[in-house]
């Protein structure tokens, strides 16, 4: 094998494109959210979780979707186009961090806010549901089998959930109301947020938004070499196996 | 040759699935027992009489639900043992019946399981759907809960355990597919069962949404399964 | 006040994730483009 051109990483023009904006528009976050902008009026200073809770809250519930439509369009796709599964799998990964990091981050701030670390409301217990989902779904993937098997497995799984999370959500809402929660337990609060705020905010999904889109595109592509770098393997092996049995 | 119909071909599977489980008495002798002693457990663990009582149809569920695992790992251990799945699907035989067959089976078998756990609670925790006023309210919203709530773990039960039957996965992975999955259910199902044994002051007409709510659940995974457990099986 | 240590515990474990999610996509995106030509690359 002569010596090939490898461009060194994932990356594409377009893949660094967000890659900018997200380091971009995180530092902002960061500096914004910690130090420039003000306290919220009811909720002081723990408003500034909320710079980083509520966006990866957005691009979890994102992730999930992107895993739902990425594998049906593998099952019912003409090709099967292992892209797909590939893609469900890929934002499958992020999701399951962005919705740990959600779930840590409205703990701390519940704990600043209502003083305690966890809720029964009905979001935040469809929320613990959904992350728990997610882990059976990535570890559906992990089982053995040829790409394709894991492909059709993983999307069945993933497009039941569709189903079953929206009956868990109803369940759990239903279970709630015999309960009579005052509405002081809220998730979002009343913030009533001034125009500074409210751009660290958008920024804040932005920014995750872009970094969601290059993790997905890099891990996806990470997959797609891994496959290959894989079956290659496997046919160096299969190749020795047919030599050894030849006769001399 | 004519085709059997959808219904005499489930039937035939749930029929063998059952009577594999009659002769070789797994679940009579090993998951019975096991729900039992789960039952037990909680009273050692949780010390209180009164909370006994109060919270009987949601230990009833939790131990039916523990040992739901074990049923269908069973079911599908003696199909994947000698390749009789896959020797079936080849041989032409609908998958859709394939699903109802061991959805009836697994459902029959968990039906039984059931029966006993409320007998035990009856014993341990006293709880009765039958108080003194002998109104049947409470019992037939007792009966159409378990019909209920047993045919949607069925179907639940059958869909996912044939997911992970032929992979060489750990067994540890079908409670947790399946736990998230079963919430409706066990909510459902607690919330009735208290409703028809009037724990905690729980009144018989709030548990009639509940078995609503176990009715779509069923309806949603009865379909679903017919959908896509074809798929699954065949590789 | 423990307001500022929740905030900075937010924030440290938010971006240390993210940091480490991002760093093992570049390293493993490094090391196995070594091993697959340019032309094989779907997207190149």
């Amino acid at each position: 094998m002569g010596s090939q051109a490898t461009r060194s990483g994932v990356g594409t023009p377009a893949t660094r494109v967000f890659g900018v904006i997200a380091t971009l528009a995180l530092g902002w976050v960061v500096v914004g959210g910690i130090f420039v902008t003000p306290p919220d009026v009811v909720q002081g200073e723990s408003v500034r979780i909320m710079y980083v809770h509520v966006p990866t809250a957005w691009v979890s519930y994102l992730a999930f979707i992107v895993t739902a439509v990425a594998s049906a369009g593998y099952l019912f796709g003409r090709r099967h186009s292992l892209g797909f599964d590939r893609v469900a799998g890929a934002a499958a990964q992020v999701g399951v961090s962005f919705m740990a990091l959600t779930l840590i981050s409205g703990s701390l701030w519940g704990r600043l806010t209502w003083g305690t670390f966890w809720e029964w409301d009905p979001r935040l217990t469809t929320t613990a549901f959904l992350f728990v989902t997610y882990l059976g779904y990535l570890a559906v993937r992990g089982l053995d089998g040829t790409p394709a098997q894991r492909a059709k497995r993983s999307a069945i799984v993933a497009l039941l959930a569709v189903f079953e999370i929206p009956l868990v959500h109803f369940s759990v809402v239903l279970w709630r109301s015999l309960h009579q929660e005052a509405s002081v337990l809220s998730t979002d609060g009343d913030i009533k947020m001034d125009d500074l705020m409210l751009f660290t905010l958008l920024v804040g999904v932005v920014g995750f938004t872009a970094l969601f889109m290059w993790l997905v595109s890099h891990r996806q592509r990470v997959m797609a070499l891994r496959d290959i770098v894989e079956s290659r393997r496997i046919d160096v092996a299969m190749a020795e196996r047919v030599a050894e049995g030849t006769p001399l | 040759m004519s085709h059997p119909s959808l219904g005499s071909v489930a039937l035939a599977i749930a029929g063998k699935d059952l009577r594999i489980e009659w002769r070789s008495r797994v679940v009579i002798n090993q998951v019975l027992p096991f729900s039992g002693l789960v039952m037990v457990m909680f009273a050692l663990a949780l010390d209180d009489d009164a909370m006994l009582q109060r919270t009987a149809g949601g230990l009833v569920w939790l131990a039916t639900l523990f040992s739901l695992f074990m049923i269908v790992q069973r079911s599908y251990a003696v199909d994947t043992q000698d390749g009789a799945l896959d020797a079936m699907r080849v041989a032409g035989v609908d998958m859709q019946a394939m699903f109802l067959g061991k959805s009836l089976a697994l459902a029959a078998q968990l039906f039984v399981l059931e029966v006993v756990l409320f007998a035990v609670a009856m014993v341990l925790y006293r709880v009765s759907p039958l108080p003194d006023e002998s109104t049947l309210a409470g019992f037939v919203l007792l009966v159409t809960t378990v019909i209920c709530a047993t045919l949607g773990l069925g179907f639940v039960g059958t869909l996912y355990g044939g997911l992970i039957a032929g992979a060489k996965g750990r067994d540890s992975l079908l409670p947790l597919l399946l736990l998230p999955v079963l919430a409706p259910v066990l909510l459902g199902a607690t919330r009735a069962t208290e409703s028809a044994l009037r724990s905690g002051g729980a009144v018989v007409a709030e548990g009639w949404p509940w078995v609503a709510v176990l009715v779509v659940f069923a309806g949603v995974f009865g379909v679903g399964g017919l959908l896509s457990f074809g798929a699954l099986i065949e590789e | 006040m423990k307001d500022v240590g929740f905030i900075a515990l937010t924030y440290v474990i938010t971006f240390g994730v993210v940091g480490a999610l991002v760093a093992t996509t570049l390293v493993a995106g490094r090391r196995l483009s070594d091993h697959v030509a340019d032309e094989d690359k779907p997207w190149t």
